[in-house]
Order: C-alpha cells, then structure tokens, then sequence
C-alpha cells in the first residue's frame, strides 16, 4: 500500500478549475516530484493534501486513512508536515524556538502544565530542545539556534523551515518549491540535503519549478498542466514525454 | 531562562514590599487601599496582555468577565436565607457548610452562601460564560472580534443596571469580608488593610509566574507561532482554535477572579464596572504597556490604576484613558516602553517648505 494515494482530486476556484480528476501515489521511502507551468495547480494542490483547502471531489488516503478535508493540524499529527512556497517563519521567535514550534506534534504538555512548569514538563522542554537542535546541527544550522528568524538570510530561512518541518519527523515531507529564490550553489546544497532526508528514511513529495532539481533526484515525476495530470512516471520517461516537452518548450 | 523569569517575580515581590514601606513610612498608608485596588485592576490587563499579545486577539468585554465575577459573589453573600431556614435545600446547603451565618446592622442575623462557595461559582459561571463565547465569536478577527466582545460587554452591562436584585443603578453593598482562615481576610477596613494588600500583590505575583511559565513552554510557543503565522503554526499541528479558546478562557477567568476578590476588598460592587468604558479601560492599559509585554502592562496598570483611583484624573477619568488609547496606537503601538521617540518628535514637528509641495 502506497504512503500516500491520490485519487480523483478536483477544486474548482468560480470558474477556475485549479486542480481537475488528478491520481497519483507515493510510495513509501521515495522521491516523487510535482512539475508543471505556473498557474497548473500545484500550490493548490499542497493545500489540499495538507489540509488547508477542502477539496470538492476525490479523496486522500495517507497510511490508508482518510484526510480530505480534515484540518491542517490534525494532517500534520498523522506525520505529514510541509514547508511553504513563501517562507512562513515565525519572525519575532529565534531560529530554534521555531524549530521547537516544528516538534508540537512529538510533545503533549499542555496550557495548564506549562503554566504549572512541572518537572514533567520541564524534561519534556529539554527533549523538545534536544531534538530542535539535533535538527539544526543536520541541516548544519545549529550555529544560527540563537539568531531571531526574522534576521536571518533568504537561503538561512530555507534551510530553518525546512528544520522545522523535518522535527516534526514526519513520515511524508511537503516541500513546495524549496528552491524558489535560491541561487545555483544553494540550490545544489539543497539537492543533496533532500538526498539525505530521504536517507532518514523520510518519504519526499516536492513540488518544484527548477526541473534540473527534480530531474536528478526524484524517483518519479508527475506533471500538471492546467490542474490537469499529463504525465506520472520515472524522470528520464517524462522528459522524453511529447506532451510534456510541449508544454514545456511551448513546442 | 527559568531562572532570570524567577529572579524577576522576585525583584517584583520586592518593589511590593518598598512600596509598602514607602507609603508607611511617609504617612501615607491609606495609600495601601488604591494599591489593593490596583493589584485586582492588575490581574485583569495581565490576562488581557496575554490574549491581546500573544494569542493576537482583542477583547473588549473583559469588564463583562469582571462584572460577572463580582456580581455573583455580591449577590449570593448578601442574599438572606435566614427566612428559608425550615426548608431542606437550605438545610442541605448548611450542612454542607456552604452557608455563613453573620449579625447585620440590626442585632438581626444574616444566612448567606460563605465567600468560598460563592467564589467558586463565580469563577465556575465566568468560564462556562467564556467557552459559550468563546466558541463562536473566536472564529471572528480584527474588527469583528472587537464588536463581538463589545457587545458582549454591552449586554452584561445592561442587565446589571436593569435587575433589581443585582441593585441596578445602586449595586450591591454590605457584601462582607472574605474569611480565608488563620485570622486573614480580604476586605474588612482598615486593620486588614496590611494584610489585604499583599494578598492582592501575592497574587499578582503568582499569576505573573504562571503567566511567564506559560509564554516559555510548549503552549506558549504555540500561541507565539499562531501570531507569527497562523497557517505555519497550524501546519506544524497547532490546534490554534483551542489554544485561542484557552487563552481567551483564562483572560476572562482571571477578571472574574479579580471582580469576585475585589468585591470582598471593597464591601460591594456598582454597575461601573460592569461598563464598557471599563473594558476600554483594560484595552488601553495593555496599549500602553504594549501587547505582549507581561511587564510593561504590569508598570503601566500599577500607575494608570493608581493615578485613577487617587483621583488625579478627576471627572475626566472616562476621557484620559481614551485619550490614552488614540495617542498609543497613533504613536507607539508596541506600547510606551518601545516607544520610537525621535520618529514621534519627527511627526510632531511642522514640516518646512518640503520641494514641490502645494502653494
């Protein structure tokens, strides 16, 4: 059974039809990638897998449950966590008390323990901090624990959302267009950190513009044309693909 | 991080004390009773801070909380029961030593529900009042949200003037002291006024450190994150709904607390602080402060509320802290304390001859 499976999602915007009768899957423990033009429903798409919009037609089964429509923290309990096209920092809190906010799901002290600060609560506060840092030193931002999230570099934040994220340690990662804004060196840096995340046994769902990213380091790649899905296959089918190629290089 | 938050209270408990001796020692010990007052007034905008600056919700009903905390213990203290002895629910109510009987004026005795009970009522109907309202009017926001609560006010404001057993116009009087055991007592004149006031302050006190406990653990992440950006906090798996609720239910429970000690400090309540004014009141003592900062709307309550209550604002008391509220969000709407004032000066100062401007 597949991590995550797809079947028959639509959402119509008036009358923008932004995502139309699209299936795919994941498997487990791979990198599937989302290309297509702008405006072809990917964003749309995320938002509906993460629970931020409520789909009009289709379901979304991740671990075999049913998800379509549940709200977004309830997604992300069930180990799905995603990243932002437009960084969604916490700008007044520092890097690592971000990084803390991405461990929520993996800790239970609630209002009334943290207003009490037991000793169970404190040791919890120490685990969340651990594991927040562990984190960081993966993605080799713990020097930056410190720094207010707002002040850091465009590349900086990148790489502190996507630390967030990861301490959630969810099963299916979303990443939607983590290389938006990046320059070619980062984004490399980026392709192999993806690799490494995958090695932690995470499973990837990348929505990406840069095709030479999603190219070299997903295992299968569904495109989107118009909210429409034209292609779902393995990198090098895809590109060889005719309706791809049309859309892509406009023939 | 704990510890500086302890060293903190403690440096707090210690002005207390100072301002104790000060007032003491310079003849001024009736001071003691505004500042009693104040500490309650205190509770109020600390809750309100929270709401206000961490959870980002605006209330303008906190004295609708306030009213029904106090108004509650008032009325069930000074009901008498004495009439209904036979009966077995007051009987019922006796044994379960939820009743205090007490001489009135007359030589007369009086059977009312003990401050405890009461208490606990009030503090019991407050929450249950903020969940009811929480529940819907939390998925409000800005504006919204404001009128929500303020209409809220409104309505508590109203039934207290318009019920003859709440004393309407007049309010409830006589309510007594609030035996805590040991010989202490909140309330009951001047050879309590000692202790009264640092039972009041002790409290502030507390709730500053469960406050600040709060704002540095996980829930208070949360609530900083849903802040900062709700959609990340929700993806992160941010129940932000409940956690708005929470923090809304503890705002409200913390003014009914204080309406309900306050009420015993003062031997009774009047329909002013049930009024919307008051709740513009709060709002503007957490503007000044500013949102968020815990501390700065502890400083800013402790002297608004006592320049308020000494008088010094006279018959425009209504008016200064509206006034106080427009020049905030109009020139420091991160509250007094980060204050930017050479941009302020810069507004202020007449602007010369600026190129191609008019005439």
């Amino acid at each position: 059974m597949a991590l995550l499976e797809v079947r028959g999602l639509g959402k119509r915007f008036g009358g923008v039809q932004a995502v139309k009768d699209v299936s795919f899957r994941v498997e487990r423990g791979t990198v599937k990638a989302v290309i297509g033009p702008n405006g072809a429903g990917k964003t749309t798409l995320f938002d509906l897998l993460s629970g931020f919009r409520a789909p009009d037609t289709g379901t979304v089964r991740f671990k075999e449950t049913r998800i379509e429509g549940r709200p977004p923290h309830q997604i992300a309990a069930l180990g799905l966590s995603r990243t932002f096209q437009n960084i969604k920092l916490f700008g007044h809190m520092t890097a690592l008390e971000n990084v803390m906010v991405g461990r929520h799901v993996r800790s239970r002290s609630g209002f009334v323990a943290g207003m009490l600060d037991l000793p169970a609560t404190r040791r919890e506060e120490r685990d969340i901090e651990a594991a927040a840092l562990e984190v960081m030193d993966f993605l080799g931002v713990a020097r930056l624990a410190r720094a207010p999230a707002g002040s850091l570099s465009y590349g900086q934040q990148r790489a502190v959302e996507l630390a967030r994220a990861l301490a959630a340690e969810p099963e299916l990662l979303l990443l939607d267009e983590p290389a938006a804004g990046l320059n070619m060196r980062e984004t490399a840096d980026l392709a192999r950190v993806i690799g490494r995340i995958r090695g932690r046994g995470v499973t990837v769902l990348i929505v990406e513009h840069d095709m030479s990213l999603v190219m070299g380091i997903s295992d299968e790649v569904v495109v989107l044309c118009f909210g429409e899905k034209i292609a779902d296959a393995d990198p090098r089918s895809v590109q060889q693909d005719p309706d791809v190629v049309r859309v892509y290089l406009g023939e | 991080m704990r510890g500086s938050r302890h060293l903190q209270v403690g440096l707090f408990a210690a002005a207390v004390v100072a301002a104790q001796l000060v007032a003491q020692a310079s003849g001024k010990g009736f001071f003691l009773t505004q500042l009693t007052m104040t500490a309650y007034y205190t509770l109020v905008v600390l809750g309100l801070s929270l709401l206000m600056g961490y959870a980002g919700q605006i209330s303008l009903g906190q004295a609708g909380f306030f009213a029904i905390g106090g108004y509650t213990s008032a009325a069930l203290t000074t009901l008498d029961l004495s009439g209904q002895r036979g009966q077995a629910w007051v009987a019922a109510l006796a044994r379960a030593r939820l009743l205090l009987a007490r001489p009135d004026l007359y030589g007369g005795e009086v059977l009312s529900v003990q401050p405890w009970a009461a208490f606990g009522l009030a503090v019991l109907l407050g929450a249950v009042v903020a969940v009811s309202l929480g529940v819907p009017v939390l998925r409000l926001k800005g504006h919204y949200l404001a009128m929500a609560t303020l209409a809220f006010g409104t309505i508590v404001s109203s039934v207290v003037v318009g019920t003859q057993r709440l004393g309407a116009a007049d309010g409830i009087s006589g309510v007594p002291p609030f035996e805590l055991g040991a010989g202490i007592r909140i309330g009951g004149g001047g050879a309590h006024r000692l202790q009264s006031y640092y039972l009041a302050w002790g409290l502030v006190a507390l709730a500053m450190l469960l406050l600040l406990n709060l704002i540095h653990s996980r829930a208070g992440r949360a609530l900083g994150a849903i802040h900062g950006a709700e959609d990340a906090a929700r993806a992160m798996g941010v129940d932000t709904a409940r956690l708005k609720l929470q923090t809304f239910v503890l705002a409200a429970v913390m003014a009914t607390v204080a309406g309900s000690l306050l009420t015993h400090y003062n031997g009774g309540i009047g329909p002013s602080e049930a009024s919307v004014m008051k709740s513009v009141r709060y709002v503007a003592i957490v503007a000044v402060g500013g949102m968020g900062s815990l501390w700065g709307t502890l400083s800013a309550s402790a002297v608004l509320n006592f320049l308020s209550l000494r008088g010094y604002f006279g018959s425009y008391d209504d008016a200064v802290f509206g006034g106080i509220l427009v020049l905030v969000m109009l020139f420091a709407p991160a509250g007094i304390l980060q204050a930017d004032l050479r941009g302020i000066l810069r507004q202020l100062a007449p602007r010369r001859g600026a190129p191609g401007g008019e005439g």
